[in-house]
């Protein structure tokens, strides 16, 4: 069981039932639960996707795509059925936050799939979530056949003549099939190798049928869009960048946990005030703001609004709302090194460039920290992951090369530390401290 | 959709909408690299290779997934794109044993190829490369995993093009590892095409591997000499102690009428020609043994024999039996030889399938006869019978990549669940042995059905299905020898009437030939009738008997009775095919030319050691009819091959050997000069257009060419283009001329070769690899190993 | 090959919920793991005759997803995140003490049966790391002395 936090800060949207004993179905029920679905159902499907694109919703996974929009791209008209599938295969190192909505919050995820079908015209929907989270398989499992026993899933919800499907599905251990033609595949019954685009899935996706395939938080935040409105979402965040987002603080923080925030927080305040800072008697070295595939920002680089945008600019991505704050006794090379293993473990292997280029930069990291780097290493690093950007099949290339690059510009100095023979000074300061 | 226009390197050009980005630069001669694009297999953008710059995109794009759209302007080489693919190959590099010098691939590599064009000479890494062991998967295939690229090509090719899904992908990342449907061994066709399309040397063959290097062989084209479907199969050939000898049988160069396909046959069995048992010398039977002798004294043993019995019994005594391997020349010159030499019209082969009716059921007609390349095009095609799959793997290439590539519809009637049924739209499975009584149905007699329905066909269904075929234009109908006679003229009937085009199965590699160059008792080449006037009558120099002879059963009962005094077997089996008594022949002079003491050559006085179809030059006929030129790859010391044997016999008995082969030479010396056939196709080009338009001087009895001049002018439909057969392309031959052909052959010879896809008649016996493999499959009594590879098993995709 | 009788439920429920069968393929191996141990040959053999698929291609699958396995394992898996949130909150520590403290070394299993240690990527406990998941349930905030009681109070259940 994840433990809560809060914070004055929040403004609890997506998280304003979690500890609240939502799970159950009626306590949902007294806490707004299925009003957002009831309205929906008495609105074009136009008028929902209007009232999202309104909200400036942008897509939780990481990519921050715009919802509303990218369910604007599904075809009215289709031969084949369409579906809605829900991306709960929260893998990026670094975030926890969709396994908090799934355990206290099951149905706000079941509504959002609903609203997201209404808006597309699909029948079918799809919870997947990462195997190794099967409590919150069963917590899902439980809320999707509470709901269809009460008929609010099934034939003719809401005596509104609707039919609507919702089944939750379980992945088996894989980080890459959280990319959304990947995630298709594995439910399909596939290996989780992601598809080529175009088509996309909204237009080609699971089965050959359109799909929306959008993120837990993503989906959870839709039913209180629909009920508070897309301008009232809007206001809460940055220009273009609507809503709260659930930010999960890790590292040596005093007071480290997920926090609903609104998009556009200053990231120095979301780590010294909200999270109370670092823990006593370390220090800050640097800030990966959106999950581990992100550019690293200095300490100096912290006074950034927390928002898609804004963090581009500063060099670095919002990511997956991951902020994992690294103290000045971490290595960045071992830290570099531990990015890169995750990487190069989870390359799905189907192109040369992430499946060799991942596989190269950890066997050079792994002897660089062992004592053996050489001078070319750090160059030949940097070669490897600037040949990797922007050619891989997939994103993950570039989640694996984005980091290193950064890294190694703005702590060369470390990486140097580590040539010649010369050991992990940062080891060398633990075996001392011990003694 | 409208065609689109776009801008590659500065060049406008204008194609079809939806093409391909690396097929549109292909098509104005721009060549983008890639490892995991290949045409006609599904797309992977794996490989990266043939990233492009599209201007307004920031990204490098790769040009195998990406369709052209209107005013798309881009850029294939650039020093972005340079540096981009050098890291490719950087990466794949660093991991690859480059193991080059000894490497089976080495010389024929694409990395290789690709490492040389963008220079990733320099070796940036320094830590241990992953290894793995390598594998042997079968007999014929071993898998080297370290110079695996992971271009997919092989799992494509072998789910997607063969219909087989012997092959997968297993792990993940740079772990990932191509693994075989057996964990640690293949069951499949054993087709070899994962070797033939892997760009590297990660899969290589049993048969070939580190035997030699490519460029110590010499590569010749020619056609495959086991099937009826004439695939091409590209020989390389290095020289040994007995001569030019085959190592290596692949498709590299695709450009047969087989297009990327090449079956276990094609590309393994041709070792029957160094087989240890292969004789090398002539034979003469001596106190029941067969003892080793000079070409002189066989040829004039041979010739006085002849001679003798002409004399004492007639040409009536003497009975030819011609081969389905032997050239078209070489069988055109042997029934020469039969009706002109020795008087008579004994002369038959053995018969696979009923040509004669298809002959006589088509005459008159124009264009009704289907291509082997048609297969691949039509727009429905109907399979009666056969299992192409193992008799004719060509042919259900054809289908299948028809079925997959353009959709084509795929009727199978058949009584046994063939493999082919699952490219079917529709799939008639009619009790055992009415193939007849189907046709007959087709054609409107109801009171048939009863006896084609079956458990798993209704009469409903059949008659739904013969609706839905009646409605089909462009149908090619392919049948096998099931039907036969009648069967096959009201087959035929039925599908002019809709403008149907059709194809008559035969087995072996040139059994349609024999049947068109008149290898039968009571037919001229183009199925004429012996007894009436014909174009043969007229040109050909010497009287043509008009009484039809016997055929090949008559042959052997005449022989039992003591009245056949000789047989002279040209490249045939009876005595095993028929399971002829060895007695029955005891009493006659038997000649037989062979490679092998086969179960025939036992009984005979005479054996004459002779080349393989891989050691001559000439053309054969596939079963549908396309001819195309067999080209001269192998050499065996001390073999001559039939064409010569024939002659010399002639020229011994005294026979102006002029009358049976149109050379321009002046006398015959002695010797007769070289066997000059096995030079040609070495010509100039001046030589290429003589030969071209047939004024090349055949100065030799032994040319080939001399009698392909007369079978061009001679035999209806061979009046085909000689350049193009020149160039190594098939032509395909119409059966249109022959008005009046006959369909007397009795459908009672017919006997089907039968066989799979690891034998091949008696040929087979003699090729060790093939044997390996049929051994794999069909293990001894006793070893329980058996195959469990179950066709019936199939990949979704 | 029978599974158990809620298995064969969930099986006969899962295939109505896709029009393809081998859809249930992924989750379907990991039940079938959570009842066997480990994916043997015969339920590889099973599955594949379920979906209609070729063994091999059921192999292609299983050998992709990280958490299905054809070997089997401890009763008890620990499975110890060392990912970078992890990392910086002393997992390396909490992973070597599970391996000293068991005596065995990474992905290996104890001579009883009953434990085994491997080194997982990020499990999704990153604000409370760090962490670990004891087959299917998360353990978090770790210290090497929680392991302690975890790992005693595992082994004193099973000499009860």
């Amino acid at each position: 069981m994840a433990y809560l936090v809060s914070h004055p800060d929040e403004v609890k949207v997506v998280s304003k039932r979690f500890g609240k004993g939502a799970t159950d179905l009626d306590r949902y029920l007294e806490l707004d639960g299925y009003k957002a679905l009831q309205k929906a159902l008495t609105m074009q499907p136009d008028a929902i996707i209007n009232e999202v694109k309104a909200s400036n919703l942008r897509g939780r996974g990481g990519a921050g795509f715009p919802t509303g929009m990218k369910w604007s791209f599904v075809p009215k008209q289709s031969p084949k059925p369409k579906y809605v599938l829900c991306n709960g295969d929260e893998s990026e190192p670094g975030t926890c936050k969709d396994r908090l909505i799934f355990e206290h919050d099951p149905h706000s995820v079941i509504e959002g799939v609903m609203i997201a079908a209404l808006a597309v015209r699909s029948k079918t929907g799809y919870i997947y979530l990462r195997g190794e989270y099967r409590y919150l398989i069963q917590i899902m499992e439980k809320a999707v056949a509470d709901a269809y026993a009460r008929g609010f899933i099934g034939k003719n919800i809401f005596g509104s003549g609707v039919d609507l499907d919702i089944f939750v599905h379980s992945g088996a251990g894989a980080y890459e099939v959280g990319e959304e033609s990947a995630l298709m595949e594995s439910l399909e019954g596939k290996r989780g190798v992601p598809r080529i685009r175009p088509p996309f899935p909204a237009v080609v996706g699971l089965w050959g049928g359109p799909t929306v395939i959008n993120n837990a938080e993503t989906l959870a935040s839709v039913p209180h869009i629909i009920l508070g409105g897309g301008e009232w979402f809007a206001s809460l965040g940055a220009p273009k960048n609507g809503g709260t987002r659930l930010f999960c603080m890790s590292g040596e923080l005093e007071r480290p946990g997920v926090y609903e925030l609104p998009m556009g927080y200053n990231l120095k305040k979301m780590i010294y005030d909200v999270s109370g800072g670092m823990v006593k008697g370390k220090k800050l070295k640097g800030v990966v703001p959106g999950g581990s595939s992100v550019q690293i920002l200095t300490a100096d680089e912290l006074d950034v609004a927390m928002d898609f945008d804004s963090v581009l600019k500063a060099g670095s991505m919002l990511g997956s709302g991951g902020v994992i704050v690294i103290d000045e006794q971490m290595c960045i090379v071992k830290f570099a090194l531990r990015v890169t293993q995750f990487y190069q473990h989870e390359s799905c292997g189907w192109c040369i460039p992430c499946r060799e280029g991942t596989d190269w930069m950890k066997k050079t990291l792994v002897r660089m920290h062992s004592g053996g780097g050489v001078a070319k290493d750090i160059d030949n690093l940097k070669y490897l992951a600037e040949n990797m950007l922007g050619r891989t099949f997939c994103p993950l290339g570039d989640a694996a090369a984005m980091p290193i690059i950064s890294y190694i510009q703005k702590f060369r100095s470390e990486f140097e530390d580590h040539l010649n023979g010369k050991p992990c000074p940062y080891e060398k300061v633990a075996e001392v401290a011990l003694a | 959709m409208p065609d689109v226009t776009l801008t590659v390197d500065g060049k406008k050009l204008t194609v079809p909408a939806e093409t391909l980005l690396i097929e549109a630069c292909k098509s104005t001669g721009i060549e983008v690299p890639s490892f995991c694009y290949y045409p006609n297999l599904s797309l992977q953008g794996a490989c990266r290779m043939c990233l492009v710059e599209i201007e307004k995109m920031p990204k490098l794009q790769t040009a195998c997934t990406t369709p052209v759209t209107e005013g798309m302007v881009v850029t294939t080489e650039s020093d972005k794109i340079k540096q981009a693919r050098k890291s490719m190959i950087e990466l794949l590099l660093a991991n690859h044993p480059l193991d080059c010098p000894v490497c089976d691939a080495g010389g024929e590599c694409e990395l290789q190829d690709m490492t040389f064009k963008y220079g990733a000479a320099e070796s940036k890494f320094m830590d241990l490369k992953n290894h793995r062991e390598e594998q042997q998967w079968s007999p014929v295939v071993y898998f080297d995993r370290p110079r695996c690229i992971l271009c997919y090509r092989c799992i494509r090719a072998c789910g997607e093009g063969m219909d087989v899904w012997a092959l997968g992908i297993q792990n993940r990342g740079s772990g990932s590892i191509i693994a075989p449907n057996k964990e640690d061994h293949l069951e499949c066709e054993e087709c070899g095409m994962c070797i033939d399309i892997c760009p590297v040397g990660a899969l290589t063959s049993g048969a070939y591997r580190y035997k030699t290097r490519p460029w110590e062989m010499k590569h010749i084209g020619t056609v495959c000499t086991h099937c009826g479907d004439g695939c091409k199969t590209t020989l390389g050939v290095r020289r040994a102690d007995t001569g030019m000898q085959i190592v290596r049988g692949d498709n590299r160069d695709k450009s047969g009428i087989n297009g990327d396909f090449l079956c276990v046959k094609g590309r393994y069995a041709f070792d029957f020609a160094h087989h240890p048992e292969r004789l090398q010398q002539p034979l003469i039977k001596r106190d029941g043994k067969l003892i080793q002798t000079t070409w002189e004294q066989a040829f004039e043993l041979i010739a006085k024999k002849f001679q003798a019995i002409l004399t004492s019994d007639g040409p009536a005594s003497i009975g030819v039996i011609g081969s389905n391997h032997t050239s078209n020349e070489e069988n055109y010159l042997l029934q020469k030889f039969a009706r002109l030499t020795l008087g008579t019209n004994n002369i038959d082969h053995h018969r696979t399938t009923d040509f004669p009716a298809f002959a006589s059921a088509l005459a008159g007609k124009e264009n009704v006869t289907a291509s082997m390349r048609d297969v691949l095009h039509a727009p429905a095609i109907l399979l009666i019978g056969n299992d192409p799959t193992n008799q004719h793997p060509l042919l259900a290439w054809q289908i299948r990549s028809n079925v997959r590539l353009h959709r084509a519809k795929l009727y199978v009637v058949n009584s046994a669940p063939i493999k082919l049924r699952r490219q079917a739209a529709s799939f008639a499975e009619i009790a055992p042995g009415s193939e007849g009584s189907f046709v007959q149905f087709l054609s409107g007699k109801d009171a048939t059905a009863d006896s084609i329905a079956s458990a798993k066909l209704t009469r409903e269904a059949l008659t739904q299905l013969r609706d839905q075929l009646k409605n089909e234009k462009e149908l090619v109908i392919i049948f096998g020898s099931e039907l036969r006679d009648g069967d096959v003229k009201t087959l035929i009937d039925f599908g002019l009437a809709q403008g149907a085009k059709f194809i008559c199965l035969g087995d072996y590699s040139n059994s349609r030939g024999a049947a068109d160059m008149g290898l039968y008792p009571d037919m001229l080449p183009g199925y004429a009738p012996v007894s009436s006037a014909t174009q043969f009558h007229e040109e050909w120099l010497d009287e043509i008997p008009t009484t039809p002879g016997m055929n090949l059963l008559q042959m052997m009962d005449a022989a039992k009775d003591g009245k056949l005094k000789a047989l002279y077997v040209v490249g045939s089996n009876p005595a095993a095919r028929y399971n002829i008594d060895p007695f029955v022949l005891s009493k006659s002079f038997v000649v037989v030319q062979d490679m092998f003491v086969t179960e025939t050559a036992k009984i005979a006085d005479v054996v004459l050691p002779v080349a393989n179809a891989y050691e001559k030059s000439g053309t054969c006929t596939n079963t549908c009819g396309d001819v195309q030129m067999l080209k001269k790859a192998g050499e065996f010391a001390g073999v001559r091959n039939d064409f010569e044997c024939i002659v010399r016999i002639a020229a011994r008995m005294g026979y102006d050997v002029h009358k049976l082969v149109p050379f321009t030479g002046g006398g015959t010396r002695a010797d007769m000069g070289q066997t000059r056939g096995a030079q040609s196709g070495e010509a100039d080009r001046h030589a290429v257009w003589l030969a071209d338009h047939n004024l090349e001087p055949k100065m030799s009895p032994y040319d080939p060419t001399a009698l392909l001049d007369e079978i061009q002018r001679l035999v209806p439909g061979y009046d085909i283009s000689r350049l193009t057969l020149l160039a190594g392309q098939d032509v395909h031959s119409q059966l249109v001329q022959i008005a009046g052909a006959t369909g007397t052959g009795d459908p009672a010879l017919i006997m089907p070769a039968n066989d799979s896809l690891f034998t091949s008649g008696t040929l087979g016996r003699f090729s060790d690899t093939l044997n390996t493999v049929y051994e794999r499959y069909n293990p001894p009594a006793g070893l329980e190993i058996a195959a469990d590879y179950d066709p019936t098993v199939r990949m979704e995709s | 090959m029978k599974f158990s009788d809620q298995l064969e439920q969930r099986f006969a429920t899962m295939v109505t919920h896709y029009p393809t069968k081998r859809s249930v393929l992924v989750p379907m191996l990991l039940y079938i793991q959570d009842e066997l141990g480990t994916l043997t040959d015969e339920a590889i053999h099973e599955i594949a005759q379920r979906v209609e698929l070729s063994e091999l291609e059921v192999r292609n699958v299983v050998s992709y997803y990280s958490m299905l396995r054809t070997h089997p394992v401890g009763k008890y898996n620990f499975q110890v995140c060392t990912n970078v949130s992890c990392l910086l909150r002393g997992a390396d520590d909490i992973f070597e003490h599970c391996k000293k403290k068991l005596g065995i070394a990474n992905k290996g299993t104890t001579p009883d049966g009953l434990f085994t240690v491997e080194e997982v990527e990020c499990i999704g406990a990153c604000s409370w790391a760090p962490a670990m998941m004891l087959n299917y349930d998360f353990h978090e905030n770790l210290t090497p002395e929680k392991i302690d009681q975890l790992i005693d109070s595992l082994k004193k259940k099973e000499q009860q």
